[in-house]
């Protein structure tokens, strides 16, 4: 346990180096673009937009938590869909990060944990540049800042460290299992929909079943979610307890995450 | 001081990849023995029980076939692979050039690339900044270091690696075969650090198979085969004693492959193919054996050596005209040698029934190469009773790769306002 909470340390030694394969992440991918950085605002503006056609115009909410406003229930969507788009492409790269990356790991001494934290931070930079287009569209759409806003960082950071546990676990078995990968794709689509992001918890059908309410609780991404439209969309407290506790969850996540890591370590250059 | 000791040093892969033990992974997992409970038959111990100490300062080389376990070794010493068991220590900063440029990133400047290799390699930034130049200078990039690094061709992507990994200025410097993709311009470039490195008392573990820069540049080597050590010293000792069992080795080889060759001829003596064999056989050739002069059969020979050429032969009547003779020729079929028993003035009486024929040479003074025998023996005026044509083959192995058919005894020399350094032996 001593060993593992000095190894995540270590990380922090390596933080120059984290630092620098971001920014080599963030540059290279709109590298050769026309719009180059502008893309990671264009990115999230245009999902609002089709988000708003579709589930705001087109289909129309039912919902009694948005009045009928198709404009406000475009916003709830983009304060759920924001978040989650940066946990399951982190995911999604994730799985891939060893392979992608195998010369690293077969030919360079190099610490192959920082991989999956790189994958987690570079999506968590796309996150914050979506950030300002959410937080521009609160009045547009018919909402009001509130001082709950100043909540939204402690939510960010139960989500890191969840997304950083899951991060690690993924990208390690993923080497041995290459199953995981495809498994993975349908699993983040099942999970989408089982959290709360396009309907509410007050929703009739989950208050009256409590198989989906006991769902529901046990899903961190439930409460992280949850924080995220109390503090931007509905301006009211957290859920501190709940979140809390998901905050917990997410610390033993990531020491387990890390643990199969580090278990599984020594083969990777062998099966990369 | 040791800069690098190796003890007992085991390493085993598996053959197949581990997908076929997914039943046991969770239990696996549970008590951490992945790698244990394996059977011998799915495994390959790549390097077996290996033990050595590089001192501080000294040139340290490791020779073998492919496959011996010499980049292993590097990569266990340079700590990618975990070793099964036993311990690697290294004291000082390690630099290796094992694969250059192995993190570089297509998308993104040489520049940008020199600085993320740079922090990975363990220099920080201010470090980087001091050298830029040197390296960018060094690998010859100037104009290019602005340009993504997928413009660069594979010769500019090496340079630039070799340049970041010498130029983080190592106490112990890994080589692993790096210089073999260079352009003749900088090999010697990169040969010259490395010289400089040794100059300067810094560690080198040199893999290759250059031999001539192993004897050159090494201070000590080790010889792997099959992962185990078979020798460790002195250099041209342990290169001689290498090359020595590449020697035994192709000599196995090549008997296996002429063996293989009589079979298959032997079925088309009975079609009697007249490209290979021709003549009547009212004197027939038995059988063609060749020998060093210890009369030990081979078919493969330094060109310092003697050869014995034994033929056995068979006259089914009593025959009074009749002539031995034996060419040489080469793998283009240029005639390397010919002679007769006419040519040599050697009379013939009379043979009947068995009887052996041996030519002896006492140097062969060929060029490396393989040789191929044409045996006949006919009247004298050329009648063949039974010619063997290119049926019998041997090989010229030897370290000189001096060029043509012919290799006269031969020594140089120089007058003294001449310098020249014998590369093979320590300047």
């Amino acid at each position: 346990m001593l060993r593992l909470y000095n190894n995540l340390k270590g990380l922090y030694k390596y933080r120059v180096l984290i630092q620098n394969l971001v920014s080599r992440e963030l540059k290279a991918r709109y590298r050769g673009t026309m719009l180059g950085f502008l893309w990671s605002f264009i990115n999230p503006f245009l999902l609002m937009v089709i988000y708003t056609i579709v589930f705001g115009l087109i289909i129309g909410p039912r919902d009694p938590a948005f009045g009928g406003s198709p404009w406000k229930y475009a916003l709830f969507l983009f304060c759920g869909v924001l978040p989650w788009t940066w946990f399951s492409s982190s995911s999604i790269e994730s799985a891939n990060v060893l392979m992608v990356q195998g010369n690293l790991i077969k030919k360079v001494l190099f610490p192959v944990e920082i991989l999956p934290v790189v994958v987690v931070i570079s999506n968590f930079v796309h996150f914050l540049f979506g950030l300002p287009i959410l937080l521009i569209f609160v009045p547009i759409l018919g909402k009001q800042y509130t001082l709950f806003l100043l909540f939204l960082p402690l939510v960010i950071l139960v989500q890191f460290v969840f997304s950083l546990g899951f991060s690690f676990l993924v990208s390690s078995l993923t080497v041995h299992f290459r199953d995981i990968k495809d498994i993975l794709t349908n699993l983040l689509t099942f999970w989408f929909f089982a959290s709360p992001i396009i309907y509410t918890m007050s929703l009739e059908a989950i208050q009256n079943s409590k198989i989906l309410k006991l769902w529901m609780n046990l899903n961190p991404m439930t409460h992280i979610m949850l924080g995220y439209q109390n503090s931007v969309f509905f301006g009211e407290m957290i859920r501190w307890k709940k979140l809390g506790i998901t905050f917990l969850v997410s610390v033993v996540f990531l020491f387990v995450g890390y643990y199969v890591f580090d278990k599984l370590r020594d083969s990777f250059p062998e099966e990369v | 001081m040791a800069a690098i000791t190796a003890q007992n040093v085991t390493r085993i892969y598996q053959k197949y990849s581990s997908r076929h033990r997914f039943k046991t992974f969770k239990s696996a997992l549970i008590k951490g023995d992945l790698f244990k409970g394996m059977k011998p038959d799915e495994t390959v111990t790549a390097l077996n029980d290996v033990s050595f100490t590089v001192e501080e300062g000294t040139a340290f080389g490791a020779i073998g076939e492919n496959g011996s376990g010499k980049s292993t070794l590097l990569k266990i010493v340079t700590g990618i692979v975990k070793p099964t068991s036993g311990t690697v220590t290294v004291n000082g900063k390690v630099s290796a050039l094992i694969e250059l440029g192995a993190g570089f990133h297509p998308e993104i400047t040489g520049r940008e690339n020199i600085f993320i290799n740079g922090i990975m390699l363990g220099l920080t930034k201010k470090e980087i900044h001091e050298k830029f130049d040197k390296i960018v200078e060094f690998a010859e990039l100037e104009e290019f270091i602005e340009a993504p690094v997928k413009t660069y061709s594979s010769g500019m992507f090496m340079r630039l690696g070799f340049s970041i990994a010498i130029n983080v200025n190592p106490d112990v410097l890994l080589v692993d075969e790096v210089l073999s993709v260079g352009d003749a311009s900088f090999v010697p470039k990169c040969l010259d650090r490395i010289d400089d490195f040794r100059r300067r008392k810094k560690t080198i573990l040199f893999v290759s198979h250059d031999l001539a820069t192993v004897r050159k540049i090494c201070d000590k080597v080790i010889w792997l085969k099959e992962g185990v050590i078979q020798t460790i010293g002195e250099p041209n000792r342990v290169v001689d004693a290498y090359l020595q069992d590449v020697a035994e080795k192709q000599e196995e080889d090549f008997e296996k492959r002429s063996r293989q060759q009589v079979v298959e001829q032997e079925a088309e003596y009975d079609e009697n193919r007249r490209e290979n064999r021709w003549g009547k056989r009212e004197i027939e050739i038995k059988k063609t054996i060749l020998k060093n002069m210890e009369g030990k059969e081979k078919h493969v020979f330094s060109p310092d050596e003697g050869m014995v050429i034994e033929v056995d032969v068979e006259a089914y009547s009593e025959i009074k005209d009749f002539a031995f003779g034996v060419g040489i020729f080469n793998s283009q079929g240029i005639c390397c040698y010919g002679t007769n028993t006419i040519l040599e003035e050697l009379e013939p009486a009379s043979i009947s029934g068995r009887g052996k024929v041996i030519l002896k040479i006492d140097r062969l003074n060929f060029v490396n190469g393989t040789y191929y025998l044409d045996v006949a023996v006919h009247k004298r005026d050329g009648y063949p009773f039974d010619y063997h044509r290119n049926l019998y083959s041997f090989l010229i192995s030897s370290r000189e790769k001096d060029v043509g058919i012919f290799r006269p005894d031969h020594s140089w020399e120089f007058s003294s306002d001449i310098r020249i350094k014998r590369t093979g032996e320590k300047d």
